[in-house]
């Protein structure tokens, strides 16, 4: 399997080093890349768009064809993971004329709703169908205002902080960082699906 | 948005402040371009050009060695009006050692503070003890030593010191080549010598050690000081740089608005030279500067703080 994260800017080396972590518990033979061009990620059977800035990375990924591609992927029914910054650029609309958003996931999002890094913060979070909570790494974070033609599937607090949907269930998308922790299980249900 | 809701949140498991927290918003800048602005309008075309966060000062580098003087945090309201204007970071630089100018920037919400050697030291022999603030801190090193006894002090992120206000990026390089190295020579090194050196560099040996295991410095690494032109910017990322600071020289060049794009397109670009040049087309002139070398010592920033 390739597991290919968009490279344009954010924390593209520590998406890798999840996947291979959740690739070795499952056992998988995953190859992983950064991808910053159309043809890398048409390669790719699941793609990551990582933290970072969101403006800068829509910004990249709109000059650099891969939008197109992104959505394409997508809808193709490849598998896609998007935390944070991702969240904000795969959504419905970020309501902020400053990040072009993919529509590629039915949730409309608030960029920073937490407030500024000050606010940050490490809290548990309630996943669906995991016996123990996730530890969740929220930094400058976006919430997840409506729910459209998607399901919720992780939670803080009762608030949703990370959905499923596409057109083939095939997104996953995220306020927080799995790919900060040690804890593999969210790339573990990635990989799980898109095999 | 957790407040609107009125939902009782569980403020017992959040944790604020913590490393992961810090290093992780760092981590959230890498492959971009942190950009020196002095007002809202800057900050705007900062953010518009692909800035991924700016920092916010009274004046740039250049023009700071232009007045002398006492160099200072910016006022409240400049750090303010810019955190305002914008939806990227806002980062704000205070003197060396001046926890007073921290507390302040912490307090009116700047999401990374600097401890920038740019600006007069308060304290010639201590940094500030960066550990007890919940805002991740980002400080200069110019060689592996100074660089392990910020991140021990709790500094979330590196730069290189390199020679503010210059646009002479021939000190970035050789803080980033000397740190470079000096990992490559402790990764050969046995527990033993990995201890004598930890005690030469007055560094942790823990710091050492997980340096030398991961082959780089434990937190996000990026350039600055003295980078002006999108291949100055392609040169410190291909010494593998995890971003870029720029400073002067930005709204120093003839045309900001063209600079600041070509830099971001520059660093998102680094390895590829022929995009390199499209890229370098009709930016304009980058800024004037000086050359570090005609520097008498006492007007070299980089020695400020050790």
């Amino acid at each position: 399997m390739k597991y290919g994260v968009v490279g344009v800017q954010g924390d593209v080396e520590e998406h890798r080093e999840a996947a291979e972590q959740a690739a070795g518990k499952l056992e998988l033979d995953v190859d992983t890349l950064d991808v910053t061009t159309a043809g890398e990620l048409r390669e790719c059977d699941v793609v990551a768009l990582p933290g970072g800035e969101s403006t800068t990375i829509s910004r990249h990924i709109e000059e650099d064809g891969l939008a197109e591609a992104l959505e394409e992927h997508v809808e193709g029914g490849g598998g896609f993971l998007a935390t944070c910054a991702g969240l904000i650029v795969a959504s419905h609309s970020a309501d902020d004329e400053r990040v072009v958003t993919l529509d590629v996931v039915d949730v409309d999002v608030e960029r920073n709703a937490y407030g500024s890094q000050r606010e940050s913060f490490e809290a548990p979070v309630e996943v669906d169908g995991f016996d123990d909570p996730y530890p969740g790494v929220f930094i400058r974070a976006p919430a997840i205002d409506s729910v459209g033609e998607a399901e919720a599937f992780a939670w803080l607090n009762g608030d949703v902080v990370g959905v499923r949907g596409g057109p083939d269930d095939n997104v996953y998308a995220l306020s927080f960082h799995p790919e900060l922790t040690a804890d593999s299980r969210i790339h573990e249900l990635v990989f799980q699906d898109a095999r | 948005m957790m407040d609107e809701t009125g939902d009782a949140t569980d403020v017992e498991s959040l944790k604020r402040g913590t490393d992961l927290v810090k290093r992780g918003f760092a981590k959230m800048q890498k492959g971009g371009v942190i950009m020196d602005v002095v007002n809202a309008e800057q900050a705007e075309i900062a953010e518009d050009a692909g800035a991924v966060a700016v920092m916010a000062l009274e004046k740039v580098p250049a023009d700071i060695r232009k007045r002398g003087g006492v160099a200072r945090m910016a006022p409240v309201e400049t750090n303010e009006e810019i955190i305002d204007s914008v939806s990227i970071p806002v980062m704000g630089k205070v003197r060396i050692g001046h926890t007073a100018e921290a507390r302040i920037l912490q307090s009116i919400g700047v999401d990374m503070i600097d401890e920038s050697e740019v600006l007069t030291p308060a304290d010639p022999s201590n940094h500030i003890d960066k550990r007890e603030f919940e805002t991740p801190f980002v400080c200069g090193a110019r060689d592996l030593g100074e660089a392990l006894r910020r991140i021990d002090e709790g500094a979330a992120m590196i730069r290189t010191k390199g020679e503010a206000g210059t646009g002479d990026v021939s000190e970035a390089v050789k803080h980033q080549k000397r740190i470079k190295g000096a990992i490559r020579e402790i990764e050969g090194m046995n527990t033993e010598e990995r201890r004598n050196f930890a005690r030469e560099i007055e560094a942790p040996i823990s710091l050492v050690e997980e340096t030398a295991e991961r082959g780089r410095l434990p937190v996000v690494n990026f350039a600055a000081g003295g980078i002006a032109t999108p291949a100055d910017a392609a040169l410190m990322m291909n010494l593998e740089c995890d971003g870029i600071f720029v400073g002067s020289g930005i709204f120093g060049a003839e045309d900001p608005e063209s600079m600041g794009e070509a830099i971001v397109e520059a660093v998102n670009s680094y390895d590829d030279p022929e995009e390199l040049a499209e890229i370098s087309r009709n930016v304009g002139g980058g800024m004037t500067g000086t050359s570090s070398a005609d520097l008498e010592d006492a007007d070299r920033m980089q020695y400020r703080g050790n």
